[in-house]
């Protein structure tokens, strides 16, 4: 790994936005948002898209997450225009885009491959777009320089691409998309082939860069945490519909849905009985009132392993908590926080979630020991259950 | 730490299991090497032996000397020329016949869905399978004065007087397209199939209209398969002998259509491996330049 990839501030803390201003586009620093309505796209019997309608708006950082075949890449290549939908429609701004071929689209896209054009050198690749939009070869140059310069690949214009490692190929396919001044730039897991390290590291970087770029970005991942870590908001989806569009914040502590509280952070889920005065209980205990007073239908606790700690000596739940009694099943130890987990009865298991404190004494339990977790209630997180479909 | 403590007392004698294991992988090796003892044997017996005495021969004079005699006559008869002369321009005509039909022939067959392409490979592989005699003959019949082609052609109108399609250049260009298109198909393909479907997204995205990225992207990356099979279309040409003889029917003399003249005729060993020798080192020549110019090796023995 190159010792430029260690320093992003410093070289990202070039005004980006500036530059591209200077620099013969003056109508691409403009953000646009994308309007999408009733988005529909079929493979067989299999709706990838399911009457889709999502408002990304302009500037944002909007992540598609969900699990594989979940529809979030469909969308992504109906965006940028790859698949044709059966129905629907997509507006960049005020324009309908859906009948537009790609190359007249004008978005940016990060491929998860990359899609690097292998018999061109690096400068080739990122002057590609510029070329096809008739820029003289002066200032090709002079662009392909500057995108390399934010990427923090200067000098390696010359390189080929199979001379360059799998870190240098990602900044070069994402200079190639922001270096034509697009208004919409999308990024399909763009960072799911590097190692762990460079991955963290490339996530703040690109955060950066759309701070600077300023540009509207749809990012498709997988990864829960890349989602949590980069966006401004997540539209989390299943099945080719959106399970919840919401920010990190919301919906990882406001899941709407027992898919979002599963898919987004461990969790466990604890189904709830309603008595006559219309309390949630768990196991004789109460945990809380139906939101909004609905009755109807079943509900279900969330609890996050972070959420639960170790109540001192045997003590019944409180105001401020509900307690769980329960055997450590097993412990394991991961550096900064230990894992547990603990039955509550012959069923159910939660998952624990300790810090380790400091490295003179161990503060977590080991297994066989009885303990007694305490979730504040402030914590609680009640979903309705998943409907029948 | 302990690990220095271990270096330091295994120090005063040889390496742990250094020597078995280096034993081993020679072993290995020579196993390896044996299982290809076989086929080098073969090699020398059918290759090199042949390829010796075809080249001493050519060197024997007609009185049983050693001389240049047969290489001389070369130089001294136009008819030499012209043969070598015909024998390229069939073999670069073919070879360009190929390029057009197999080229978007090789582009169908690569963005076909895969459970068509096993269908239409049989299409191009089936003539593969039969003998290269018979379909010779096939268009013998097809082409002839009063065959099939001509029958259909006056009937519907095209033309009224039957036209010459065999027993010329066109009959042997039909004839030898036909039988080499596979042997460009394959390799094209192949290096069709290994352009990544992104790669064309990617350009789209970039703003590349379909037939700018076809030009720009998928026909550059496409270029090593086309001059893969293209050079061994026209290696295989240049010492074609069976289908310029029959469908060129005298008229299209190719160095080996001289060969058998010469051995039939003549019954001159000499003159006939002077032939031969020079077609040998032309094409080998025309190999390393091309190899030069191209990088095929990597082409046709795939990329490192």
């Amino acid at each position: 790994m190159p010792g430029g990839e260690c320093r992003p501030a410093v070289i990202f803390g070039v005004s980006v936005l500036a530059d591209n201003n200077n620099n013969g586009s003056p109508d691409t620093s403009t953000a646009l948002p994308i309007h999408i309505s009733s988005l529909t796209k079929k493979y067989g019997d299999l709706y990838a898209l399911d009457s889709v309608d999502l408002e990304i708006r302009s500037g944002e950082f909007l992540t598609l997450l969900g699990p594989s075949g979940s529809g979030k890449t469909t969308l992504l290549m109906a965006i940028a225009g790859f698949n044709r939908p059966d129905s629907g429609s997509i507006r960049f701004g005020d324009q309908e885009v859906i009948l537009t071929p790609p190359h007249k689209r004008n978005v940016g896209m990060v491929f998860q491959s990359y899609a690097l054009f292998p018999h061109m050198s690096v400068a080739g690749n990122i002057g590609f777009p510029l070329k096809l939009r008739g820029v003289n070869a002066a200032e090709i140059e002079e662009r392909v320089t500057e995108a390399l310069e934010t990427v923090q690949l200067a000098g390696l214009g010359e390189r080929g691409i199979d001379q360059l490692s799998g870190g240098q190929r990602q900044r070069v396919a994402l200079a190639r998309a922001f270096v034509f001044g697009p208004r919409i730039l999308l990024m399909d897991e763009p960072l799911s082939a590097l190692d762990k390290k460079l991955r963290e590291r490339m996530q703040i970087e690109l955060k950066i860069l759309h701070r600077k770029l300023g540009v509207t970005t749809v990012y498709v991942t997988h990864d829960q945490r890349e989602a949590l870590t980069m966006s401004d908001r997540i539209a989390v989806i299943n099945h080719g519909r959106l399970a919840q569009v919401d920010t990190p914040e919301v919906i990882y502590n406001h899941p709407a849905n027992a898919f979002v509280a599963d898919f987004i952070g461990e969790s466990t889920m604890l189904p709830l009985d309603l008595d006559a005065a219309g309390n949630l209980t768990y196991k004789g205990s109460k945990v809380g009132k139906t939101p909004s007073g609905d009755g109807a239908g079943g509900w279900s606790l969330v609890v996050r392993p972070e959420h639960l700690s170790i109540m001192a000596g045997k003590k019944p739940g409180t105001d401020q908590t509900i307690a769980f009694e329960g055997t450590v099943i097993e412990t394991v130890f991961q550096g900064e926080t230990a894992f547990s987990i603990i039955a509550i009865d012959d069923e159910t298991e939660l998952q624990v979630r300790f810090a380790t404190g400091s490295k003179a004494k161990s503060s977590y339990p080991q297994s066989g020991e009885q303990v007694t977790l305490g979730l504040a209630r402030d914590d609680v997180i009640l979903i309705p259950e998943e409907d029948p479909q | 730490m302990t690990a220095i403590g271990i270096e330091k007392t295994g120090q005063s004698e040889a390496p742990l299991h250094a020597e078995e294991l280096h034993r081993q992988q020679a072993r290995e090796q020579w196993t390896l090497l044996g299982l290809a003892v076989p086929a080098l044997i073969i090699v020398c017996l059918i290759i090199l032996i042949p390829v010796g005495w075809l080249f001493y021969l050519s060197f024997v004079g007609n009185d049983g000397e050693l001389s240049l005699q047969h290489y001389a006559k070369m130089v001294q008869y136009k008819s030499y020329a012209r043969v070598f002369a015909t024998t390229f321009q069939v073999s670069v005509l073919t070879t360009g016949i190929c390029i057009l039909i197999g080229y978007p022939l090789s582009y169908f067959l690569a963005l076909l869905p895969p459970r068509w392409v096993g269908f239409f490979m049989l299409a191009v592989l089936l003539p593969f399978w039969t003998s290269l005699l018979v379909r010779t003959y096939a268009w013998l019949v097809l082409l002839q004065k009063n065959g099939l082609l001509n029958d259909f052609a006056m009937q519907v109108g095209l033309w009224d007087t039957p036209v010459k399609l065999v027993h010329n250049m066109t009959g042997t260009l039909i004839g030898m397209a036909h039988i080499m298109l596979p042997f460009l198909v394959l390799p094209l393909y192949n290096a069709m199939k290994k352009i990544d479907r992104d790669l064309m997204y990617a350009a789209g995205n970039l703003g590349a209209s379909p037939v700018s990225a076809f030009w720009r992207v998928y026909f550059p990356l496409s270029l090593p398969g086309m001059v893969a099979g293209s050079l061994i279309v026209f290696v295989l040409c240049l010492g074609f002998y069976v289908t310029p003889a029959v469908l060129g029917g005298g008229r299209v003399i190719m160095v080996a259509t001289q060969i058998t003249a010469i051995l039939e005729n003549q019954f001159d060993w000499g003159a006939a491996s002077a032939l031969g020798v020079v077609l040998l080192i032309a094409t080998m020549l025309f190999l390393y330049i091309a190899g030069r110019l191209f990088k095929f090796d990597a082409a046709l023995f795939g990329k490192n």
